[in-house]
Formats: C-alpha cells, structure tokens, sequence
C-alpha cells in the first residue's frame, strides 16, 4: 500500500474517519487542534457530524448523547482539557457506553507548558473521573501506530461497551510521518453497525422495548453494575496487554518507556549495545492495563538495574513499574518535563551512568 | 349501551406506576402532558428524554419512552449530541431551575444559540428540590431557602433570572413561552405549548423552549394551597407568563 | 545512516515549507524513515520558527535531537541558537544576505547562500526557501534531485501553477550553489 506523509494529528483524524466515526465534538486547545479542524473538514464529505462545542464540559456531553445512538463518536483534548473531560468519562464508563478519545498531553499541572510531554499517566490510567472506573489506555510510539490504535479503539470500545483512550503527545501530534491507512469502512458496513446497536441505542422505541441509558440511577441498588464493570476490568489482564520487549533475553540494565519516549530509548539501545553495555527496552504499548509481568517475571540474577524514561517530572510510570519489580532492583529515573522533549543523548548518559553503578 | 371513552391515560407514562412526587407538585402533570402530546403526534416511539438532575431526575421511574440521565447541567449539551447523530429521533430536555439555569447555564445559552433542533421543557420554582431547598438562581428577592436563611438578598445574591427573557435575546431561538399549570385553564394552554415545541422540531424549526412555573410545597414549606396562592401572587409576578418568541409569527 | 536537519529563520521565511518538502519527497520517493517536526516560537507571524527533518535507513528514535549534522539558518539569531548544535564535520547553510557574524568554527563546512537578496533579484522574495532548498540538496545529495523537483511540482504546481516555473528556476540556482560546494 502507498505510504502517505501525514502530521499525527491528522492521521489520527483520518484514520477515526475511515473506522467509521461519524461524530465528533471538541474544543480549541493546542497542541491538538489539527483534530478538529481536520474532522470539520472531513466529516461532512461522509455525511458525519462536527460540533465545536462550547466548552470541554459541552463537548464531552455532547459525545455522551451521540454515542448513545449507536453512532461511532470520538473526541479529542489536552491536558487541562481532559480534566474537564472527566465528568462526561465518568459517566459513559457508569452508562457503558463506547467512546474514543485522544489526550494529546501538555507539560505539567494547571494550564501546563502547551509543548510536549507525558505528564498525565496517572490521570489517563488511575482515575480520569470520579468513581473507580477503569478503560484501556493506549498510548503510541509513531504515527502509523497512532493511526492503527485510533483505528482499531472502536472496535475495543464496542467489544467492552466502554470508553477507549488514546495518550499521546505534542511530538506525536504534530511530527509527521509515512504511514499506511487503513481501509474505509463503506456507509453499508456503517450502517450496519449503528442497526446492530439500535437495541440498546436511546433512538426511540416502543414502551415494552424501552432503552434506559442509567450512568447510576435512583431505585434500585447499582452494586450488579459495578460488579460487572469489574469483571470486564478483569478479564483485560488475560486478553489486552501489550508490550513490546526488545532485546531483554540477555540484558543487564532494562529501560522502559512509552510513547514518544520509548522510540527515543529504543534508539539508544542499539547504541548502548556497540558500546558493549547489554540493554533492553520494555515498553507498554497498552499503559491499561498494564504489562506488570514483563518485569515482574524478569530474571534479576542477570537484570541488575531498571532505567524508567518519561517526559514527566514527577517520573508517574515508575509507580507501576515499582509495584511489579517489588524492590528486586534499583530503579532509577531519566525524566524531562515541561515542554522539553527527550534525546537520545540524555538518554545514552543517564543509561551508561546506571550500567556504572550496577554492573 | 357502549360508552364513550372521552379520557384515557398516556401510554408515554408507565401503566402501573404511581407517582412519587410530593403532593402538590407540578412534575406529575407536565410528564402526563408530555405522554399525551407525543402519543397525539404519534411519536412516542421516537421519543428520547435527556433527563436533568434534581427532581427532573425522577421521571426516569415513570416515563416509558428512551430516556438518559444527563450529567447536572449539560442535558442541552447531551441533546445536541443525540439529535445530530440521530435526526431521525424526537429529543427533549427535562430540566429543573438548578440544572438549566444555574449549573447548565452555559449549555443552554449555547445551544439555543446554534439553535439546536430539539425541545427544551424547563421547570421553574424557584428552589432546587431533591437536594433540600437550597438558594436557585430563580429564587424570589426575599425568599428563603436552606442557603439563604435570611432571604434572598439582591446585594449577595443578586437578582431572579428570566430565561426566557434571557433567551429572547439571541437571535436563533424558535419559540419561547412561559407558562404554569396552577389553574385547569393553564394546564391546557401549557400542553398547547409543550405540542407547539415538538411541531417545531417535528419541522425542523430549531430551538423551542416551555418554561413551566410551577410550586414546590415541601421546599417553600407550605401547604398546597397556600403554595398556589404564593404562585399567582408572587412567582407569576416576577415571571409573566406569555410567548417571548414565536418566529412562526414573523413567516 | 541517518542524516539530521534542523532549518531555522523568521516566520515567514519559509522554514517550514522547506523541511516539509524535503520530507514529503523523502516519503513519497524512498523507502527510508523519514520524520518532520515543527517547533514555532511564541508568536506564529514575525516570530522564529524552526523545524527538523530526520531521513534515516533505520528505525528513527527522537524526531528532535541535541546534535544534528546539517543546519540551515535564515537569520541571525538562528545561527547563534542553533550553530553550537551542529556536530563538527556538518554542514551550515547561510543567507548571508542578512547573516553578516562569522561563526567562528572551522571544523564545519560552510556554504553561503545569499537567499533573500537572489530571490529579490529574481523579482520573488518568497522563493528563499527553494533556492536554500536546492542549495541543500545540490551539496548534500540526501535525496535525488530528480524526486525534489516531482515535489515541488507535486505539491507547489498544483496549488498555484503560475510560479511553478519560478520555484523551479529558483531550486536550480541554489542547486548549482550547493553542488559547487560539495
């Protein structure tokens, strides 16, 4: 197939596009506009919805009733966006219903620095809204895997009956790439779709098959809900974990990263190598759930030290990556923050500092 | 002889179910008027609620139609969503004075002025209800409330908003009207509105809005009578009733 | 082999669009890993604006970097940000127009380009970007010259086909800068 050169942004855009979005709602935020400009475009060419909303609150709403009829809808934000995303989240987790959404993530808390990082882990895999609530994150490391994961996340979220995210960064979103679309779904194979949920969709329907969209309710008890919410959690462990492991068989020292970071990490890996230290790469490619096995079934006679690479300051992964090493090895931090973006350069010193000290 | 059946109840209602709404409460009566005019349009099986929080959130006990709960404040928000991707559907917000005014206030200016095509019913009375009779942007100069023990103070409080007066100012609304259900006489001109707003939708018009006013007893502390008489007397007074906006009119 | 670009000037200048084409016809031409990533200053219009291009035989790590082998500069402040950057044996493209500060290293290769005042003779002075553009491509060899000038058509001839004969002419004469320069 015909690679084509496409900004991150746009590729997710037009990859959401050919899954069968047809709804989209958001807000102006850099650096992420480049989704809705490129959805207000395309959209109306395939008979899809574009709404800028007012607000985030508006926007996140807004997806809650579209999604509701059985239409693919997806969003978009940054950062401090996202938390205005989180009631809305919340709610289609309560209600089940099966959003996608994009975090291109800023740098730190507050309004945050509008340059690349990944400063919001914690927020996109432990609580985005109030409630306990749990999605699959993914998070990619080049454009083309941000157009697979974009493509595919519908799919995940209408498995689940459950919002799908996808966290990834300015460097992401506006580097631009080859890549291979994916196929167009055509209007029947759409159709099709939105029927197959009308069940279940809030469309109108007569009173004996009434559809009650209840994120929570007055009446009866919700505990069966958040019961079976819990079983789905579950049964991720098994089935969407996804890592990649480069070169761990015979490493010393392991780095781990996600997303922009890890392709950074990766690079200095070879490099690490020629120079005879034996690193290895583990890289969530799901952040939720997470890949806790790839570390905690490390052989630590022969890994003697985890290097984590974030653009975070605070490091956040390293929370998940402590909770599954359990104190077999010193784990130490390469971090940038605050709109500066990870070299390979930091990376190599702070690695072969590390090979220093534990090998 | 066979008898002539001159009144039955709406199918839009639950059969069995008995309202739960405190006596002298208006909610019972605009779910009924709800039930009846969709079941004349025959739509009812087109119908999805976008259902406020606050008392509003109680209909979800009794209506038979699709139904959601919205997050507080956002059902307009929530509305547009489900009417874009869905046109085919006959939407409405139920929303209270807490909910629409207040926490939703940004969504509901917003979406009458992109003149959203769905149907807004917006209960007034001036106090937020399920939570206890806490201050409303619509509560009375002096009236009290659980956060406002002395009265409703202009200098800390400010003034009573008028939605529909509000409203009247953009330049997209289709139709606007303020109406109460205290009186035989206002119910039916309250369920000609209600009809009126989802004709429009039906005619894909835009925004239509019915601001009921209406009493809460058990939040004013009094009884239903005295609750009527404090409606004519003092609700309709800040809020008249009439149509703000009727761009049929002007066509 | 991986080759690192960064270009830098005023907004306006066309920094962006030369990174982009010189990516573009990367992507469309070769089979190798090519990146582009913006950066612009805090002001879009009159503000600075760089970019950078990594065109690799390899996977491609960070699509920014501390080190890079090849640096262009439109103005004068880029050369001073953005010179102690360039590795030693790497390429500096200069419009010495209006770049007047000697960089002062001599384990670099320098090619002067006059953009701004050959654009302005050509009655054009946008066309910076591409006389820079040929310059580059004329001493590096990064990609062909062949697969550039199909960009250019590709990308700039369809949009506005009445300058294409000027972007063209202007790609050939910083061509022959570069390619003297080799």
């Amino acid at each position: 197939m015909a690679r084509v050169f496409m900004k991150g942004c746009e590729a997710i855009a037009e990859a959401a596009t050919r899954a069968g979005c047809r709804f989209f709602a958001g807000y102006p935020i850099t650096p992420q506009n480049e989704i809705p400009e490129y959805f207000a475009r395309r959209l109306p060419e395939v008979d899809g919805v574009f709404v800028q909303g007012e607000s985030e609150v508006a926007s996140v709403n807004m997806l809650y009733g579209a999604v509701q009829t059985g239409t693919r809808s997806m969003s978009s934000s940054s950062s401090t966006g996202i938390s205005l995303y989180s009631e809305g989240i919340s709610y289609c987790a309560s209600a089940r219903l099966p959003i996608v959404y994009v975090n291109v993530g800023r740098g730190g808390p507050g309004i945050g620095a509008i340059k690349p990082a990944q400063q919001d882990y914690k927020q996109a895999t432990k609580a985005s809204g109030n409630g306990g609530f749990e999605m699959i994150v993914l998070s990619p490391s080049t454009v083309q895997e941000a157009v697979d994961m974009t493509y595919e996340a519908f799919d995940l979220a209408e498995r689940d009956m459950n919002p799908v995210l996808i966290l990834t960064d300015g460097v992401i979103g506006t580097m631009m790439e080859p890549v291979e679309l994916p196929p167009m779904k055509t209007p029947e194979e759409i159709a099709a779709m939105k029927e197959a949920r009308r069940p279940v969709s809030a469309v109108g329907h007569s009173p004996e098959e009434q559809v009650r969209i209840l994120p929570g309710g007055v009446g009866s008890s919700f505990e069966p809900v958040n019961i079976a919410a819990a079983e789905l959690y579950k049964s991720w462990v098994d089935k969407d974990v996804r890592v990649e492991e480069y070169m761990v068989d015979d490493a010393e020292i392991i780095l781990t990263a996600y997303g922009i970071s890890a392709r950074i990490a990766k690079v200095a890996i070879k490099e690490l190598r020629a120079e005879g230290i034996k690193a290895g790469l583990i890289r969530p490619i799901a952040l939720h759930p997470f890949p806790y096995k790839s570390y905690g079934n490390l052989n630590f006679d022969q890994v003697k030290g985890i290097l984590d690479v974030e653009m975070s300051i605070p490091a956040q992964m390293v929370w998940d990556v402590e909770h599954a090493v359990q104190g077999r090895c010193p784990i130490k931090e390469c971090l940038r923050s605050g709109g500066e973006i990870m070299t390979k350069e930091k990376v190599l010193n702070a690695a072969r500092e590390l090979a220093k000290e534990v090998l | 002889m066979a008898m002539e059946k001159v009144y039955k109840r709406t199918i839009g209602v639950k059969p069995n179910a008995v309202s739960g709404f405190c006596p002298g409460c208006m909610h019972g009566t605009i779910h009924k008027l709800i039930g009846e005019v969709v079941e004349e349009l025959g739509m009812l099986d087109k119908l999805v609620r976008c259902e406020g929080v606050g008392c509003c959130g109680l209909g979800q006990l009794y209506v038979s139609h699709d139904l959601n709960i919205s997050a507080h404040g956002r059902a307009c928000a929530v509305a547009t969503g489900l009417k874009r991707a869905n046109p085919e559907s006959l939407v409405y917000t139920y929303q209270g004075d807490g909910d629409l005014a207040s926490i939703g206030l940004g969504e509901t200016v917003s979406a009458a002025n992109r003149g959203e095509n769905f149907t807004v019913i917006f209960v007034n009375n001036g106090i937020y209800g399920m939570t206890g009779g806490q201050m409303a942007p619509t509560t009375l100069i002096g009236m009290k409330a659980s956060t406002a023990p002395k009265g409703r103070d202009p200098k800390e409080h400010g003034y009573p908003i008028h939605m529909c007066e509000v409203l009247s100012q953009l330049t997209a609304p289709y139709y606007l009207e303020r109406t109460s259900c205290n009186t035989p006489a206002n119910v039916r001109k309250t369920k000609a509105a209600i009809k009126k707003a989802f004709q429009n939708q039906i005619d894909g018009k835009g925004f239509s809005m019915v601001e009921i006013v209406t009493t809460c007893p058990t939040n004013w502390g009094m009884n239903e009578l005295k609750a009527l008489d404090f409606l004519e007397e003092k609700m309709l007074a800040e809020y008249p009733l009439g149509v703000y906006r009727d761009k049929s009119k002007e066509e | 082999m991986e080759r690192n670009l960064i270009v830098a000037g005023f907004g306006g200048q066309g920094v962006m669009m030369l990174g982009t084409l010189l990516a573009q016809a990367t992507c469309d031409s070769t089979d190798k890993h090519v990146t582009y990533f913006p950066s612009y200053g805090a002001a879009m219009r009159g503000g600075t604006a760089n970019c950078y291009v990594v065109i690799s035989d390899d996977e491609i790590g960070a699509p920014v970097m501390d080190a890079v082998e090849d640096l262009i500069v439109f103005n004068e402040p880029s050369l001073h940000k953005f010179l102690p950057q360039l590795k030693p044996g790497g390429f500096l493209f200069v419009n010495n127009s209006i770049v007047t500060s000697d960089p002062g290293r001599d384990d670099i290769k320098v090619v002067e380009v006059p953009v701004t005042q050959m654009a302005i003779d050509m009655g054009n002075p946008k066309v910076l970007n591409i006389i820079m553009l040929g310059a580059y491509v004329g001493a590096t060899e990064v990609v062909p010259k062949e697969v550039i000038v199909e960009t250019i058509k590709n990308k700039l001839g369809k949009k506005k086909p009445e300058f294409l004969p000027m972007n063209l002419e202007a790609f050939e004469k910083g061509y022959a800068i570069g390619a003297a320069a080799r």
